[in-house]
């Protein structure tokens, strides 16, 4: 395989980007050909769109925690931000462009939406030191939740009407209908999400993160990360640089709500989908899959989110054994027993083989930024 | 080191890769699996754990509906049996149970068994479509779910698509019915805010009227504004209206004061049991005594711990159902689940015994065999469930309109000496 690949003279990150897409492409084909020959279960069919927001999350997350070494706990706040805002749009055009047209309109506007307030948010908090973005995004995720609630936009032939109380207050004509309805929040949200889609929005997040990563601007990104004062003294602007990675990040996170928004019926905007919670599963896709490894932050959120699924069959003791198993996966990858147990079995059984002590950029770097 | 990248990445992508076969068998084995449940009908309430697991991985939605001649009615549930909604979801799937056995062991639906299954959904819309993906693979006929109501309006949508009929419990936001394919037991949000409107209306039980309601709750929001839009044709008069959110439910200190300060003779309170106990105490406190209307979600008052009932004396609520009711089925009802589960069932589990039997009756109607697939199961439900009348738990006389609704009527309770009496 070596011999192959160098005969094409490929450097080792471009080969290892490479290796990305294909994993992506054949997990693609893979499911292709199984739906083709109908031999997908409907659980499995249905899980392939979720996987696909998972894997897009856990990505765009993983370009804040791994490449830029800022801990981020609001992320599922992004996402909300995006899932409203696009949602909010399809319903408002609903009818009046091609579907095709709309949808992408749709993940423009939840790009973009959740990329303006990832800067809103970045531009105080990125200027300092410590922990502190931390803090304000986990603040601005419940923020965004609860204002999400309280949200009543009602549209008649007069045109948009705005509450913060409640539906009655929009007094809306006849002819009126309320579009994001506060607690029950939009309804009939076009069914626009498929799994092709899914997978060319990955692929296309894959392209901006693994690009940003190897140009310019992301060997700065990552000089920040590794050592801010020597960073700062050779002339790297840090606060635009962080603000860069940060708001790229919600800016795909977004998309991801997009891509939410139009795969179910209802989008309300409970602690279950865009709290504390989600934020936090999506920080453990990142972190079992290695900080900083963006190829691992995919696996990692498709095993994690087709796990609590394929264990269905153990009923009520499913969340448990869920419970367990992240924690020794934990343990397997973290622990330094356990790197020392795998280092020694690689010795053991691949030491002749070895060709040499190096590797993609990403790999070597997982955890060393982040504190 | 780079050999090993290389192993551990071509292992992590063939783990990915198998994970995504694993949900999916081969057609034949399907086959086969059915052909032995056909062949040991008896076994297949033994083995419904081991076969539904086993069912769950194996694929070919077709083939599990098509293949099942001469075995059983399978139908599924959907809710929440773990995190902060599981007592509903447990509810649901405790007296759904009880009345499948019930009828089972009364020779089941045109005289064919009925096997049950119920999937959690963690309250969450999404997880909701998985479980209920999960079911169909399972090879599920008929639906009784979801328990919840965005979770209801989120499976609706597919079983709209699939052809699946759908009665839902107690998804009770509008949009839970919107497809002609589902039906409900429990009231609408609006039809309860309408209804409790008019009751306080109709006899005059109060001129000024203070909500209290939780805004960031579907149920809530839903019941409130219809209440609001109905109060303006009625001869009472709205004084204050107060939100509070899930965030901010221990102290209404301030919603109660405000009541007050309007002067409201009734305080309705669309709002869920422990948040209503809590309203009642601080009221006391406050030494605020007007009237107190709820609706369904205050069935369970009675039962908070470290309450003092006597706060409650004197409370209205509209309830379809209640737990210490004298009828011969309510008292059969309660005493089954009580010896069976442990508990008192609530409105919830009322709702999931009347979905199950409301199933029986209809597909005795309409003649469902197990043979016919979902699709014929669904049409031929379809034109049965506005035919049947049903005299359940939650109501006697019991009819369903082709929209979905039931027609029922709201039984008004008050507590008087710490029991709901009939007003």
């Amino acid at each position: 395989m070596d011999k192959t690949n160098s005969k094409f003279k490929l450097s080792k990150t471009t080969k290892s980007n490479l290796i990305t897409y294909l994993i992506v492409i054949i997990a693609y084909l893979t499911v292709q050909l199984l739906l083709a020959g109908g031999h997908m279960s409907s659980l499995m069919e249905g899980l392939l769109v979720p996987l696909c927001i998972y894997v897009i999350l856990a990505v765009s997350l993983n370009l804040t925690v791994g490449i830029l070494g800022e801990l981020s706990l609001g992320h599922a706040g992004f996402m909300c931000v995006g899932a409203f805002s696009g949602a909010f749009f399809s319903k408002c055009t609903q009818g009046s462009m091609p579907d095709m047209l709309r949808f992408l309109l749709a993940l423009i506007i939840g790009a973009v939406v959740a990329g303006v307030f990832g800067i809103l948010i970045g531009i105080p908090v990125l200027r300092l030191k410590g922990d502190y973005l931390a803090i304000v995004t986990l603040a601005f995720g419940e923020i965004i939740k609860n204002l999400v609630n309280v949200l009543y936009i009602g549209r008649d032939s007069d045109g948009f009407h705005f509450s913060m109380k409640d539906s009655i207050s929009l007094h809306l004509k006849e002819d009126g209908e309320v579009l994001v309805n506060g607690a029950q929040g939009i309804t009939g949200t076009p069914h626009d999400s498929s799994f092709t889609i899914g997978v060319l929005l990955i692929l296309l997040a894959l392209f901006i993160i693994l690009n940003l990563i190897h140009s310019r601007d992301g060997r700065a990104i990552m000089a920040i990360r590794d050592n801010r004062i020597a960073a700062e003294s050779v002339g790297i602007n840090i606060t635009k640089y962080k603000l860069m990675a940060f708001s790229i990040s919600a800016a795909i996170a977004g998309v991801g709500g997009v891509l939410y928004a139009h795969n179910l019926s209802t989008l309300t905007a409970q602690p279950k989908n865009f709290g504390y919670n989600m934020s936090i599963m999506i920080l453990v896709y990142v972190v079992l899959g290695g900080i900083g490894n963006i190829r691992g932050s995919i696996i990692a959120a498709v095993l994690l989110t087709l796990l609590p699924e394929l264990l269905r069959g153990l009923s009520d003791y499913r969340m448990l054994i869920y419970a367990v198993v992240l924690i020794a996966m934990m343990l397997l990858n973290w622990s330094p027993k356990a790197i020392e147990w795998k280092e020694r079995f690689r010795e053991t059984y691949f030491s002749g083989r070895k060709t040499g002590k190096s590797e993609t950029a990403q790999v070597s770097q997982t955890g060393k930024g982040v504190k | 080191m780079k050999k090993y990248h290389k192993i551990i990445s071509s292992v992590m992508a063939s783990a990915m890769a198998v994970a995504l076969f694993a949900g999916c068998g081969n057609a034949a084995d399907n086959g086969n699996a059915q052909a032995d449940d056909n062949a040991a009908p008896a076994e297949n309430a033994a083995d419904s754990s081991n076969a539904g697991a086993e069912n769950a991985e194996t694929g070919g939605e077709t083939a599990a509906t098509e293949n099942n001649a001469g075995g059983v009615i399978k139908i599924g549930g959907v809710g929440p049996t773990t995190g902060s909604a599981a007592v509903y979801g447990l509810a649901v799937q405790n007296a759904a149970q009880l009345a499948v056995d019930e009828i089972n062991a009364n020779g089941g639906i045109n005289g064919v068994q009925i096997e049950f299954k119920f999937e959690d959904d963690e309250c969450d819309p999404e997880k909701s479509v998985n479980a209920y993906n999960t079911l169909k693979d399972w090879g599920m006929q008929m639906l009784v779910g979801s328990v919840t109501s965005g979770c209801s309006v989120a499976v609706a949508e597919k079983t709209a698509e699939d052809n699946m009929f759908q009665l839902t419990p107690s998804g009770s936001s509008v949009d839970c019915v919107k497809y002609d394919n589902a039906f409900r037991v429990c009231f609408s949000d609006p039809n309860q805010g309408m209804a409790s409107a008019k009751y306080i209306g109709e006899n005059a039980i109060a001129s000024t009227v203070a909500i209290i309601y939780d805004s960031s709750d579907i149920y809530s929001s839903g019941i409130y504004e219809k209440f609001a839009a109905e109060a303006a044709n009625q001869p009472f008069e709205i004084v204050s209206a107060e939100a509070f959110t899930a965030d901010s439910k221990t102290d209404f200190s301030v919603q109660l004061q405000k009541a007050k300060d309007a002067g409201a003779e009734l305080v309705f309170l669309p709002i869920y049991y422990t948040e209503a106990s809590l309203i009642l105490s601080q009221a006391s406190t406050l030494g605020y005594a007007p009237i107190f209307f709820g609706c369904d979600g205050l069935d369970g008052i009675l039962n908070v711990e470290n309450f003092d009932t006597s706060l409650a004396e004197g409370v209205m609520l509209l309830t379809p159902f209640a737990a210490d009711a004298e009828d011969e089925l309510t008292k059969n009802f309660v005493a089954a689940y009580k010896e069976k589960f442990g508990d008192t069932p609530n409105q919830f589990a009322a709702d999931a015994y009347d979905a199950v039997y409301a199933i029986k009756a209809a597909g005795e109607k309409a003649g469902i065999t197990p043979d016919m697939d979902m699709s014929a199961i669904c049409d031929a439900m379809k034109a049965a469930m506005p035919q049947i009348t049903l005299d359940g738990l939650t109501g006697t006389g019991m009819t369903w309109d082709v929209s979905g609704e039931p027609n029922k009527e709201p039984k008004a309770v008050k507590i008087t000496n710490g029991v709901y009496t009939a007003m």
